[in-house]
């Protein structure tokens, strides 16, 4: 069910400030959400005020800087800060990105970082992805095949096969796109989501995967796939560009392709 | 009482340093995304022109209906349908009716396949705006020039 308000323990508060260094001359003010498991309080918003003088370009580096530097309670993921791990993927002004993506000199005025919406929060910016893993693990997302691999090398595919996984198979799983989705915020019980529909997508467009048939007939439930009503902001959110929204596009088109 | 168990409420109890049990805050939704980005924004207005069109037939419905119960009844109907709350109503519901039915289009269009990317999906988007403004003006020239 649509909830629009956030529930009586989850509506955030004002925190601390925490101002910058006398003499800096270059100041931002990072409006962080902050929730601690420990402190029986409602999550609170932090405002870190960086010198970006002092600091690297993107998003990422103003929060390592904060943790190294002001506060080290300040909890998040990250691991490769180059985009392909997609460990600090958040809601940072507005929109969910990768910060390690995130030029901080896109955003005007205060940087306001968030964890991904609606999800349940760990600590700070870190949210529970438990429930989409195990979306993601439904679709079975691996190769699955009948006839076994030549003894002599691999399974082959022509180019043209192969083609057709490009701007499938680059998605890093951090779930910028799902968590954009208000369709998923309200129904993300039981609709999968643009990320894993996109891996749905991916499987089903492999010349070497034998499961189509099986993997469409998975999908086709008025929940799952259908949930989907082409709001776009997965498309419009993904930060390695791809187009989830397309993907469940192409899924919608072969369940009418295949009803003859 | 019966109620449906939303499944994500077992991942909503986390636990504390301690070990004990603490229930989880969900994370901001619309309280923190940029919900006027032009995809949400054009796709919550489909669904709400939707529903004003919907109840813009229930007048469609007693203007008929007036018009069958008699000349009395209709006066009434064609008093209130002539006033200037009237003619505003009217005016809405027919920008509300071109919207959703060019975004009809556009939704069309993206089942067949085609208009998935960024710029096109803009592009579209623009369009539907643009015609809904242009189209509603000239219903209502083509009514205004037929009545008078």
């Amino acid at each position: 069910m649509a909830t629009f308000t956030l529930p009586k323990n989850s509506t955030v508060g004002e925190g601390r400030t925490y101002p910058a260094p006398a003499g800096a001359k270059n100041v931002r003010s990072f409006r962080i959400y902050r929730w601690d498991p420990d402190g029986g309080a409602n999550p609170r918003t932090d405002t870190y005020e960086i010198d970006l003088d002092q600091c690297g370009p993107m998003v990422l580096d103003a929060l390592i800087k904060i943790k190294n530097e002001v506060d080290s309670t300040l909890t998040f993921r990250r691991s490769c800060r180059e985009g392909i791990c997609g460990s600090c993927s958040m809601n940072i002004d507005g929109l969910n990105t990768l910060a390690c993506l995130k030029p901080i000199e896109e955003v005007k005025g205060d940087v306001r970082i968030s964890p991904l919406p609606h999800m349940p929060v760990v600590k700070d910016l870190v949210p529970d992805l438990s429930q989409i893993y195990a979306q993601l693990r439904s679709v079975e997302p691996w190769l699955k095949a009948d006839t076994p691999p030549p003894p002599d090398g691999e399974r082959l595919q022509s180019k043209e096969e192969r083609a057709k996984l490009d701007g499938l198979w680059e998605c890093i799983l951090c779930f910028c796109c799902s968590t954009a989705c208000p369709s998923y915020w309200w129904n993300g019980d039981r609709y999968l989501g643009p990320a894993v529909l996109l891996q749905a997508y991916r499987w089903i467009a492999d010349s070497r995967d034998e499961a189509t048939g099986e993997r469409l007939d998975a999908l086709e439930d008025p929940f799952k796939l259908y949930r989907c009503h082409t709001i776009m902001n997965c498309t419009r959110t993904c930060p390695k560009g791809l187009n989830p929204a397309q993907a469940i596009g192409e899924i919608k088109k072969l369940m009418v392709e295949r009803q003859g | 009482m019966s109620k449906t168990t939303d499944v994500r409420e077992a991942v909503m109890v986390g636990r504390r340093s301690d070990g004990s049990l603490v229930r989880r805050p969900l994370s901001p939704h619309l309280q923190a995304y940029d919900m006027l980005q032009m995809t949400s924004a054009l796709s919550i207005t489909h669904r709400i022109t939707g529903v004003v069109w919907s109840i813009g037939m229930v007048f469609l419905v007693w203007w008929l209906a007036s018009a069958a119960s008699g000349e009395a009844s209709f006066g009434g109907a064609q008093w209130f349908f002539g006033s200037l709350f009237g003619i505003l109503g009217l005016m809405a519901l027919t920008a509300a009716a071109w919207y959703h039915t060019l975004a009809g289009l556009r939704h069309l269009y993206w089942d067949s396949g085609r208009g998935f990317d960024l710029p096109t999906t803009y592009a579209t988007g623009r369009m539907v705006l643009m015609g809904t403004a242009g189209l509603t003006v000239l219903t209502w020239l083509i009514l205004f020039v037929t009545w008078i």
